[in-house]
């Protein structure tokens, strides 16, 4: 049996290696001897400080009490860990891109860096925590006394008291002395990290030996231990479903806002990379620190006599076979089980304490605009968070004093799950969604705190003791709704069940409403984008403006904060980026944002968020930032439509082109057709005439009718060419529009009764003409030449070409307010609906036997028409053929 | 008409890999999650005829599962890693 202080020996002995390695580490660091120290090895171990006392001792309690519902405080964090991507991935980044302190500097970071909302995350954290502080405590002590006197577990033979007050005091100094040497978390504690990892590994071989000795060395093998396990008191399946889903799911929403596995995951993080090799080897340690829980717990229960606290039969088993090495070993795992968890725990909550409780305060008090001592700023934050250590380690001590026993203290750890649990709508809530606010994440953190600290932690002190039993019984106040147990009247659930749905619920409900009928500030707006889009942006938003700042001000706070060879360093750097050479950048937007950054590693967020706007005037956040951070698929698309209008109109442009060649090229070839018709059409008499002009000079013996004929002949050859000749400059006359029209009135119906009468005058069987006039005159105001030229034309054609054995032609006139109609009708064969489109062409004959007509007659009625103002038409008709001739009343007013 | 440039409609054997090799991590913890919750339906003791299920072979389940889950975690890893891996689906999420 190891004597008492044998084992204080080794216990002092432990640390003082913890000290060297984290002090080796330390230099290496310095030294730059990173490689391995910034491995994913080390990060990995690192996150087992997940693996509290409280999992190292009390994981074979929980088996021997319940069987395999133990592990699923493993299987959360493993199926977080796995699914890294999801959650993780994107935390990890924002930590760092935000240079996030804690999980409270994170919170208030993205909810418009809110120092109310800080406070309330720190204070609750201290809650939630401490009392697990004192879990560790306890642990160790016990586990002491039991080494001391295994009869005697729950009272050792020495000062229980004692030993707690000496182990706080030596962790206080661990943490006081490497959490505190620099500010800035790009300077990482690697003495802590590397201490951590070591305590992993021991931690893990010893829970790995003992459950190998239980399986081999006890059971016999693992055959054997199976058999043995179904044989057990546990051995048969009894799961309750509520709880095991619930714990699955809690110990995973612990795993993210536990400050101290948010101080290892997110801001010791050396490398995002690190986070895919811990995402199968974090679970691979969480698997092999709970593979022999169940075989140790089996064997305890078989071995020990009843009654034994089932809690530490990781200690009691080797004990009571005599194996004290290998008890000292186990020993000394859950005591770096607890070390760690501890000075993790104190750092990450001091931290939270000293930036958001302790630095407002003091900047406040204090009148910060004066000229002050290089790096005094600096000096108070690190005697803050050094006081803060020892705070909360010290009250870790004193929740251990009056806790006393250990009843009290055993569900602690779920306890203090549930509180921290509760950071996770707001946390969650602010990387995935924008519009989650300020007030929603408040009323959230302060609905979820309160149902847990009526429903978890307050009763858990027991009957009577914070809650009277009245309150147990008929609810607070008498209402029955309002029982700590039974909330709203919904008995019969697990105590643990309860509290974290009704907690978790209730805290969601009140930060979805919240944030859906609140408004954020610019600030939260801009934060929220930033969070939420931390993929997409690589740049950050300017949270300044440009202000008139002076960088002197600027280099002189910055030194009080990170000293004076950081501070120049830093303003140094900025300056050669900026493109001079002196040693003070100008106050950019972008250098402020930066500046504040720098200052948000030491003293979080929302400190060196007032700090800098005391100095710059006050945070401003414009519009236009507002819209700088607008998505760059905003501007790309804004940037694609643009392109899309040109892209349109060139179009546009390219199909207007396109027309007018068509245009040029129809016309083009008009005009050839036009040429080649007219040589045509003035070839044909023109040989006539050349021909009888011949025979006329050169034959001989010509009678005298013959010649008369042949002159005759030549004589009505030039008329026709001189007819056509006419037609066509008529034709050119009026297309080029250089007619003037000689405007006179008169009624309508003279008008036709004269072109009637005119093209009948040539015919020998005159064409019977049909007229249906209205009754009354229709008065005309225009060119009647003109006009009664188009009719002339119109009753010709029909008086020559209509084929029809009683031939006969209609005209009808109405009229409506501006036009008069005037259509002519035949009864002839009608024109071939091909040819129609056709007819108002030049040289456009249809059924012209005799080839006496040029084919210029309807083509000048469509230009003399268009003159006046009307137009003539084909209108196709069931017998013969049809025209409409339209002619306003009164002629519009010539433009010349 | 010409609009922003698309990335393209189908990638080459190589990146179509790696991102499926990314959809496997994403879907990975759904699958663990939906494995761990199966000892929900197990019968339990003094409920029914049905014998309870062992405490050995919950434990065996239980490990299994893990031990494939990290296999499989390990391996999606060490695949996504390989040279030039991008992990173009990483960027432009969320």
């Amino acid at each position: 049996m190891a004597s008492i202080n044998l084992l204080i020996g080794v216990c002092v002995a432990y640390a003082v290696l913890l000290f060297i390695i984290a002090f080796a580490a330390e230099r290496g660091a310095a030294q730059g001897r990173r490689a391995w120290l910034g491995s994913p090895v080390v990060y990995t171990l690192s996150l087992s400080i997940y693996c509290t006392a409280w999992t190292f001792y009390g994981a074979v309690g929980y088996a021997a009490r319940s069987g395999m519902e133990f592990v699923t405080i493993y299987l959360g964090p493993s199926l977080v860990m796995i699914g890294w991507w999801w959650v993780l991935r994107k935390l990890v980044r924002i930590g760092r891109a935000q240079r996030a302190t804690s999980v409270a500097d994170l919170i208030s970071s993205r909810y418009g860096k809110s120092n109310a909302l800080a406070i309330l995350v720190t204070v609750m954290a201290v809650i939630g925590v401490t009392p697990y502080i004192a879990l560790q405590l306890q642990s160790v002590t016990t586990s002491l006394a039991i080494f001391a006197d295994p009869s005697e577990a729950t009272d050792g033979g020495m000062n229980q008291t004692q030993a707690a007050f000496w182990i706080a005091f030596g962790l206080a100094i661990f943490t006081v002395l490497f959490g505190t040497r620099n500010l800035n978390t790009n300077e990482r504690h690697d003495g802590v990290v590397m201490a951590i990892a070591v305590e992993a590994v021991v931690k893990l071989f010893a829970l790995v030996a003992v459950g190998v000795f239980v399986v081999w060395g006890i059971a016999g093998g693992p055959t054997q231990m199976m058999a043995q396990i179904d044989a057990s008191s546990i051995g048969a399946w009894s799961l309750d479903g509520s709880r095991w889903l619930a714990l699955t799911a809690l110990s995973g929403a612990a795993f993210l806002c536990l400050p101290r596995m948010f101080q290892v995951l997110v801001v010791e993080n050396d490398d995002e990379r690190h986070l895919q090799v811990a995402a199968w080897a974090f679970p691979l340690y969480l698997m092999l620190m709970s593979l022999f829980v169940v075989p140790i717990a089996v064997v305890g229960l078989d071995l020990l006599p009843a009654g034994s606290n089932p809690d530490f039969f990781v200690l009691s088993v080797p004990l009571s076979q005599g194996q004290d090495g290998l008890a000292m070993l186990s020993f000394l795992g859950g005591f770096s089980s607890a070390t760690s968890m501890v000075i993790v725990a104190t750092l990450a909550l001091s931290t939270m304490v000293s930036n958001h409780v302790v630095m407002p305060i003091y900047l406040s008090v204090k009148d910060t605009g004066g000229a002050s001592v290089s790096g005094d700023v600096r000096n108070v934050v690190i005697l803050s968070r050094r006081v803060s250590i020892l705070v909360i380690i010290a009250l870790g001590y004193l929740y251990y004093r009056m806790s006393g026993g250990s009843g009290a203290l055993a569900a602690i750890g779920l306890i203090s799950f549930v509180g921290v649990a509760q950071f996770l709508p707001a946390m969650l809530g602010g990387i995935f969604w924008r519009a989650s606010t300020r007030v929603g994440a408040a009323c959230g953190l302060f609905v979820g705190f309160v149902v847990w600290s009526f429903t978890s932690l307050l009763p858990s002190f027991g009957e009577g003791a914070v809650l009277s039993q009245s309150v147990f019984d008929s609810g607070v106040f008498g209402i029955n709704l309002l029982r700590p147990l039974a909330l709203f009247g919904i008995e019969g659930i697990d105590s643990t069940v309860h509290a974290f749905i009704w907690s978790l619920s209730l805290n969601i409900l009140a930060f979805v409403v919240g944030s859906l009928v609140s408004f954020p500030t610019p600030l939260e707006r801009l934060q929220g984008a930033q969070f939420v889009n931390v993929f997409a942006h690589t740049g950050h938003a300017k949270g300044w403006s440009a202000t008139a700042a002076a960088s002197e001000d600027l280099m002189i706070m910055a030194q009080r904060i990170l000293g004076p060879d950081e501070a120049q360093a830093l303003f140094r750097a900025q300056a050669l980026s900026q493109g001079s050479d002196g040693y003070l950048p100008d106050p950019t937007p972008e250098f402020l944002e930066h500046l504040e950054r720098e200052l948000a590693g030491s003293v979080g967020a929302a400190t060196a968020h007032a700090m800098v706007g005391q100095l710059v005037g006050g945070a401003t956040v414009s519009v236009q930032d507002l819209m700088a951070v607008a998505d760059e698929s905003a501007q790309l698309l804004e940037y694609s439509t643009q392109l899309e209008a040109k892209s349109a109109e060139l179009t546009r442009t390219a199909g207007q082109l396109r027309d007018a060649n068509n245009m040029l090229t129809q016309l083009s070839v008009q005009k050839d057709a036009f040429l080649s018709q007219i040589s045509h059409e003035l070839r044909t008499p023109m040989t006539s005439i050349r021909s009888f002009s011949e025979i006329l000079r050169d034959a001989e013996g010509l009678t005298e009718p013959e010649q008369t004929k042949y002159a005759s002949i030549i004589h009505q050859e030039s008329i026709r060419l001189t007819r056509l000749l006419d037609d066509l400059l008529d034709l050119s006359v009026l297309e080029n529009g250089q007619v003037s029209l000689n405007v006179s009135s008169g009624p309508l119906n003279d008008v036709i009764e004269h072109a009637v009468l005119t093209a009948q005058a040539g015919f020998n069987a005159a064409l019977p003409v049909i007229r249906r006039y209205p009754d009354r005159a229709v008065p005309m105001s225009t060119d009647l030449d003109r006009l009664s030229q188009v009719f002339i034309n119109l009753i010709t054609n029909a008086q020559k070409y209509c084929q029809s054995d009683a031939p006969e032609l209609t005209i009808e006139v109405a009229q409506d307010e501006t036009f008069a109609l005037i259509m002519f009708r035949d009864n002839g064969v009608p024109i071939p609906a091909t040819t129609r489109a056709l007819i108002f062409e030049k040289f456009a004959r249809i059924n012209d036997q005799d080839g006496s007509g040029a084919g210029l007659g309807l083509a000048i009625c469509r230009e003399i028409m268009t003159r006046l103002g009307g137009d003539v038409t084909y209108v196709p008709a069931s017998l013969g053929n049809c025209f409409l001739v339209r002619v306003p009343l009164n002629v519009p007013m010539p433009e010349t | 008409m010409a609009s922003k440039p698309k990335p393209p409609i189908f990638l080459e054997r190589r990146s179509y890999r790696k991102r499926r090799l990314m959809d496997a991590v994403r879907l990975l913890p759904v699958v663990g999650a939906l494995l761990w919750m199966v000892p929900l339906i197990w019968p339990v003791v003094g409920e029914g005829d049905v014998p309870p299920q062992q405490l050995s072979n919950a434990a065996v389940y239980v490990f299994g599962v893990w031990v494939l889950l990290i296999v499989l975690s390990a391996f999606l890893w060490r695949a996504i890693k390989a040279p030039d891996a991008g992990v173009s689906s990483d960027e432009g999420q969320g």
